[in-house]
């Protein structure tokens, strides 16, 4: 069991999905999706809402049927969920009667792993996302930004090849965003994971992924991909950089461009722009 | 001396009760005095008529309970779970809905027979569906991506109905029981009201014939007890289950 080095990313071929169909016609979510995503990078997915990004990344985790095209990673053919691919929900969906520690340690049981052993390990993870202390407090008794600290936990416990983050700091408020932002780069750069990361904060693609694939709706498409690649460097003011802000202003175009895509055709009158 | 705060409208009630018979704004004939009333209470309690009464209702009523929620899970869990037999059970389970169950007792009475086996069947009856309720609804109402991230942590099918799906339907299934609770007493004593030899309702229906109307009232008193001392304990065991929700 050697896989291909190009093999441990993800490769998305020709993709598409429809919600089932309510009167006639299904919704397309997405449409002839294609995407590599090689194994330890970073990729964004960003796009307006509606575009279809939760649900590639929903297909990706194996929650969704594949109808049309294939999903594969270094274990083969997506067909359902799998340990390989851990997901981080942006409403944490952490077990609430469940302690931190009890949490954490889930996936690591259900990994064959116990007794002592996966007390440290989840000791471990507990420590790495800065929740030590914490560890008999139930969800209900955090805050949002360490009941999303506890899930990513969880999640790495579990130690997936994968990381799939759906929004995972959009329930954040900005100062807590942007700490977990930096917080999660350490931990990709230390764990050297393949994350697919939903978003539709510009700065936060750029400012994390190595790629950025711009979505666009109905049907949902990968319009543009661009490479960023900030998030190699640990310099905590990368942001203010003027390459930095070029490539979010960049983005930003493309992004509104999209959003009036989408608008146009539900409009009577041609889209005015904004002074 | 919280819990002494806390009941203090209840002995209010009491001594309000042993204030207007006293005056006679009540007639005594109709309303016995509290006093009076323990007295009572405390003579049957030592003579052994409480205890011989108490046992066989609470004996049927845990019976009849027990049943409910074995089956009345299975049925809401069923209902939840198969789409099939959620269409089959679904509008049974709607047509028998607003039936009162105590309008069963004379035919359940017939089916099968006067003794303990009839009490049971209609209080399982009267239990059923609040248990196939909250089971059915705690089951339904569980959030998806609670079940998403337990198969993406490594959790079969199987382990998730478990692991995720009986402990997050708990607070329902919970509210069910408790309710299912209350319609044992009620079916308990409604069934022994109209026919038995013995139990806490028969009790109450031949002291109020032959007119002992204090001893009635004691009797009336130890059921509310008994009823009011199941639903504490079962909230302290749902307080205890549900710790997480704080």
């Amino acid at each position: 069991m050697t896989p291909d080095s190009d093999s441990l990313g993800i490769v998305v071929a020709h993709l598409s999905h429809a919600y089932a169909p309510t009167a006639g016609t299904g919704v397309r979510a997405l449409d002839d999706v294609s995407l590599v995503v090689p194994p330890g990078s970073f990729h964004a997915l960003l796009g307006p809402s509606g575009c279809g990004k939760s649900t590639l990344l929903y297909c990706i985790g194996g929650f969704l049927p594949v109808q049309s095209g294939s999903i594969r990673t270094a274990r083969g053919v997506v067909t359902g969920p799998g340990p390989e691919r851990g997901v981080v929900f942006q409403n944490f969906a952490l077990f609430p009667w469940k302690t931190v520690r009890e949490n954490v340690l889930y996936g690591i049981g259900k990994r064959g792993v116990r007794g002592a052993e996966a007390r440290d390990r989840a000791q471990h993870f507990i420590d790495l996302v800065h929740l030590t202390g914490f560890e008999e407090n139930f969800p209900g008794q955090l805050s949002g930004g360490m009941q999303q600290r506890a899930a990513l936990a969880r999640t790495l416990a579990a130690e997936p090849d994968i990381l799939l983050m759906d929004e995972p700091f959009g329930a954040l408020d900005a100062q807590t965003r942007r700490i977990m932002q930096e917080e999660l780069l350490g931990i990709w750069r230390q764990t050297q994971k393949t994350v697919v990361f939903v978003t539709h904060d510009v700065a936060e693609a750029v400012y994390l992924a190595d790629t950025i694939s711009v979505m666009s709706a109905r049907p949902g498409r990968i319009s543009r991909s661009l490479a960023a690649g900030f998030n190699r460097d640990s310099d905590p003011a990368v942001f203010k950089r003027p390459a930095f802000t070029e490539l979010v202003e960049q983005i930003w175009e493309m992004v509104r461009a999209e959003v009036d895509q989408a608008r146009r055709p539900a409009l009577a009158a041609p889209v005015v722009a904004p002074a | 001396m919280r819990i002494a705060i806390r009941y203090a409208p209840l002995a209010i009630l009491a001594l309000l009760w042993e204030v207007v018979t006293r005056l006679g704004l009540v007639s005594r004939a109709l309303l016995p005095p509290f006093s009076v009333v323990m007295v009572a209470f405390w003579h049957m309690l030592v003579d052994g008529t409480l205890i011989d009464n108490a046992v066989p209702s609470l004996l049927r009523g845990a019976a009849g309970l027990a049943l409910a929620i074995v089956v009345g899970f299975g049925i809401g869990a069923g209902m939840a779970l198969g789409r099939r037999f959620q269409a089959i059970m679904g509008p049974l389970v709607q047509a028998f809905y607003p039936l009162p169950k105590t309008a069963l007792v004379p035919l359940v009475m017939v089916w099968f027979g006067l003794g303990a086996t009839a009490k049971i069947v209609l209080i399982f009856l009267g239990c059923l569906l609040p248990v196939i309720l909250g089971t059915y609804n705690g089951l339904r109402g569980v959030d998806l991506v609670l079940v998403w991230s337990a198969r993406s942590l490594g959790a079969s099918r199987g382990a998730v109905l478990l692991d995720v799906l009986l402990p997050a339907a708990m607070p329902q299934v919970l509210t069910g029981l408790r309710t299912a609770t209350a319609f044992a007493f009620l079916l308990m004593v409604a069934s022994e009201l109209i026919i038995a030899n013995n139990g806490l309702g028969f009790l109450i229906g031949s002291l109020g014939d032959d007119g002992a109307y204090p001893a009635m009232f004691a009797a009336i008193l130890t059921i509310t007890a008994l009823g009011f001392a199941a639903d504490r304990a079962f909230a302290a065991l749902s307080a205890r289950l549900l710790r997480w929700r704080t």
